[in-house]
């Protein structure tokens, strides 16, 4: 019998299987995706929020624990649970010397992601990069590694961990056996269930327009992340925490894939324009702060419009000042030709940027500062960079709200222990996706997600190591370790 | 901006090829990711654009290393829809600039099937020595006293045939980059940035700089896995070739300078050098050779393996052939092996500017201009303000 048992093969999982392997236990990992598709979400990520008191190799300047938390504070407005958020920004500080000995790499921040040359250190070659690393870490190290095994059931004994089940499954046209797999522990790490179109619509429901918002819904990331195992702990019991609906969702091309569209699907120039909806009517002030600041609200805002459906409108004085999309933009001389393009009402479509053009106060344009462009009268307003768009061509990039991952998850605490009706079970272990939402109640600012992953993925592989009588049980003694 | 839609009319631009539209493609994908900008230059330099044209796509070709860093590390590599396979793309641009700028142009096609291009090459190169050491000697196997090689070829025949040969190869090659150079770069800026940029480009160039995978371990090969053999195995050839070129260009200075000619004795510097470039150039290819069989077919253009083969056998059959004749030389076998050495020499002079020879020249105008262009503002400032 393997002692570790690591379900699921994005960061998290990688992440526990490691640190359980280098305890001294044996780990058998099982990631339900193909080889191919392997690395869930991890796989489109690109940088990890990090905790510093001074310039560190690839981080510039210092970014304090108390900053930290007060930004985490400031995006969840203080739906978090604040022992797990410091615990995750205390890990954060720490980590790199050992993804690094795993063969992680990271580098400066991307052109075009300056402004957080400060907070997030960067993966040399991205997320997929840094999951390659680790599962050649994986393999080196001994660990088992099974591809196509999805796991659809826990079997518990009195709040302990007993053995998962992986189910019937067709791989490459052969049809795989259900089986039975027994561990002495185990860390789940398999994702949320946004790419469980079902779940999403229970979650959503029917707004007052009659509608079905998450059909509309697209999904950045990996179509494995389902939430069976999620549903499962749900029906046996384990304590639950977060709201189905919240999620970290931005507003991408609505061109993109259905899934996987990862970071090259966000469309940057919001702020450099107007949104308007399928109406033709604009409803959010676009120049409200940053656009990094920004962007993890849009998604919501758009599912909010009809049909989930907006564009956002440029003139020729922003091309080129922001990360170009991948998807060309509907281009047009006039207005009233675009309105046409986009099968927007032409008179209110019109109206509405006429309306804003109006509105539009004298002032210096500066993108890299809140700066005095803004409208007065208007409502709703924009605040900053508003500038009349009058420079034809104008371009239009349609949006759609774009699900990252979901934030429903499983209770959970300082030892990474799922609980049930309050009480830690012995052997039972949860990371990443999985419980991100103790952390993230709502809202998300960039590198958190893999912070969190990280150091609770840490945190369960050691407590799943000690589980089954590997090195030290105590919270304490092991949060020393997981944090050197 | 004009960005990419396959299905906009596109009749003023200069029509794009199919394997040019497919790195514009992709480089509008990656231009929105930016994940790779750590790997190599060509991450860089597409951030400068926001559209590709074809003298954009040529230099980006030409600047890709095919490591193949990017292509394990991407998030839209197949099964994703969006198929991204940069190294492949950009292999598949790449010969078809070495076809577009050789000259004369018709030669261009030789790379067609460069393997076969390479081989016949080498047969006539053979067939021409071994019916002249016949012609001149009566058989193939007359051996000369203290390997005295000149004896059955005259020191001006030799020179005058290599030195015009090698002369043209010269000339084609020049006159080809110089094409390239012209239609990627409009090139201005001042002496001093000029000079700054051909030093770190030199640099560049002979440390393979982007074969060290963005973080010094090197590229990918079978698998994602980094190694640094490549690497290594390049600079062998490379070295070793360089080697071989003092051995000759010594042995020349010695002839004409100090009026002493060849052969020379084992301990000389020209016979020196070349045994050391010799065996350089044949671990070198050797090693290419094992790992390009190994190299996950995904990674660069399959086609191009018998372009690449070609090369790196008839580089070890140039070593080879002239290790075995300085071991030899003082045997019956001087005539046979010196036939067989000069044929292939010719061979690759011959075939310079139309085998993969080619890809040094034209990687290093590229990372030249790489080089000379980072010196110069960002004309691009998108989401850095």
């Amino acid at each position: 019998m393997v002692d570790v048992l690591v379900i699921g093969g994005g960061n998290a999982a990688l992440c526990a299987a490691l640190m359980a392997r280098e305890a001294g236990s044996s780990v058998m990992l099982l990631e339900g995706s193909p080889k191919v598709w392997r690395g869930g979400n991890s796989q489109h990520t690109r940088n990890l929020r990090c905790m510093h008191d001074a310039p560190q190799d690839v981080l510039i300047d210092t970014y304090p624990e108390e900053e930290y938390w007060q930004d985490l504070l400031k995006v969840t407005g203080g739906l978090t649970d604040e022992k797990l958020a410091r615990i995750a920004i205390r890990a954060s500080a720490t980590c790199r010397d050992w993804m690094r000995s795993h063969g992680v790499h990271f580098q400066p921040p991307l052109s075009g992601a300056l402004h957080v040359a400060r907070t997030n250190a960067f993966f040399m070659g991205g997320g997929k990069a840094l999951i390659n690393a680790y599962f050649r870490s994986a393999e080196r190290l001994g660990i088992q590694i099974r591809y196509d095994a999805q796991v659809t059931d826990i079997e518990m004994k009195d709040g302990a961990f007993v053995a998962a089940h992986v189910g019937e499954r067709e791989v490459d046209g052969q049809l795989l056996p259900a089986e039975r797999i027994e561990a002495r522990s185990c860390v789940m790490a398999a994702g949320g269930f946004e790419s469980n179109r079902e779940w999403l619509r229970e979650a959503w429901g029917q707004n007052a327009r009659g509608e079905w918002p998450s059909d509309n819904f697209l999904i950045r990331g990996t179509r494995f992340n389902t939430g069976v195992l999620l549903r499962r702990m749900q029906d046996l019991g384990a304590d639950i925490i977060g709201d189905p609906t919240q999620a970290h969702m931005v507003a991408i091309d609505a061109r993109a894939p259905l899934y996987d569209g990862g970071i090259c699907t966000r469309i940057d120039c919001v702020s450099l324009g107007v949104v308007v909806n399928r109406d033709g009517e604009r409803f959010y002030d676009e120049g409200e702060d940053f656009w990094p600041k920004r962007y993890a609200i849009w998604g919501r805002l758009v599912a909010g419009q009809p049909n989930q459906q907006a564009f956002s409108i440029i003139d020729q004085q922003a091309v080129g000042r922001f990360m170009p999309p991948v998807f060309p933009g509907t281009k047009a001389d006039t207005l009233e030709a675009l309105a046409g393009l986009l099968n927007l009402p032409e008179a209110t479509f019109v109206k509405t940027v006429e309306d804003y053009n109006r509105a539009c106060q004298v002032g210096t344009f500066d993108h890299t500062a809140l700066d005095d462009c803004h409208t007065e009268g208007l409502t709703p307003a924009k605040t900053h960079w508003a500038r009349p768009l009058v420079k034809p061509p104008f371009y239009a990039y349609p949006l759609k709200p774009g699900v990252t991952f979901t934030y429903l998850g499983l209770a959970t605490n300082d030892t990474a222990a799922v609980h049930f009706q309050g009480k830690p079970s012995p052997n039972l272990f949860v990371a990443g996706e999985m419980m991100a939402g103790n952390v993230l109640g709502k809202g998300y600012t960039a590198g958190i997600g893999m912070a969190i992953g990280t150091a609770f993925g840490r945190i369960a592989g050691v407590q799943a190591a000690a589980s089954a009588g590997f090195g030290p049980s105590s919270a304490k003694s092991e949060r020393r370790h997981a944090t050197v | 901006m004009q960005l990419f839609d396959p299905q906009a009319p596109s009749a003023l631009i200069p029509v794009l090829n199919l394997q040019e539209s497919e790195v514009e493609r992709q480089m509008t994908i990656c231009n929105a990711c930016r994940y790779c900008e750590g790997f190599c230059a060509v991450f860089p330099a597409m951030t400068r654009r926001l559209e590709f044209n074809q003298a954009d796509i040529h230099y980006l070709a030409n600047l890709c290393h095919n490591c193949g860093a990017c292509l394990s590390a991407c998030q839209y590599a197949a099964p994703h829809e969006f198929a991204i396979n940069v190294p492949k793309a950009m292999a598949k641009v790449r010969l078809d600039t070495y076809a577009e700028y050789a000259w004369p142009k018709a030669l261009g096609t030789l790379y067609q099937r460069n393997g076969l291009t390479l081989a016949l090459a080498s047969g006539a190169g053979l067939a021409f020595f071994l019916c002249l050491t016949l012609m001149v000697m009566g058989n193939l196997f007359t051996a000369m006293p203290g390997g005295n090689f000149y004896g059955i070829f005259p020191h001006n025949t030799l020179a005058l045939m290599f030195g015009a040969v090698f002369g043209f190869a010269v000339l084609a090659l020049g006159i080809g980059v110089r094409r390239f150079w012209r239609n990627v770069s409009p090139a201005q800026s001042t002496l001093p940035l000029k000079a700054s940029a051909a030093l770190e480009a030199t640099a560049n160039v002979a440390q393979l700089k982007y074969l060290d995978g963005g973080h010094g371990e090197g590229c990918t090969n079978a698998d994602d896995k980094f190694t640094l053999w490549r690497r290594r195995f390049h600079h062998f050839t490379f070295y070793g070739f360089m080697l071989c070129f003092a051995a000759t260009g010594t042995a020349t200075l010695y002839h004409y300078l100090l009026d002493w000619s060849a052969p020379y004795p084992i301990f000389s510097l020209p016979v020196m050098l070349g045994v050391v470039g010799g065996i350089g150039l044949l671990v070198g290819p050797a090693g290419l050779l094992w790992m390009n069989l190994r190299r996950n077919p995904d990674q660069g253009d399959e086609k191009q393996k018998p372009m690449d083969r070609g090369f790196i056998a008839l580089l070890m059959l140039v070593s080879g052939s002239g290790l075995a004749l300085l071991a030899f030389r003082e045997s019956s076998a001087l005539g046979l092996l010196l036939a067989i050495h000069l044929g292939l020499v010719m061979a690759f002079f011959l075939t310079m500017p139309y085998s993969k020879f080619a890809h040094g020249i034209f990687r290093s105008a590229a990372l030249l201009k790489y080089s000379i262009e980072k010196r110069q503002p960002n004309p691009i400032n998108a989401g850095s303000d």
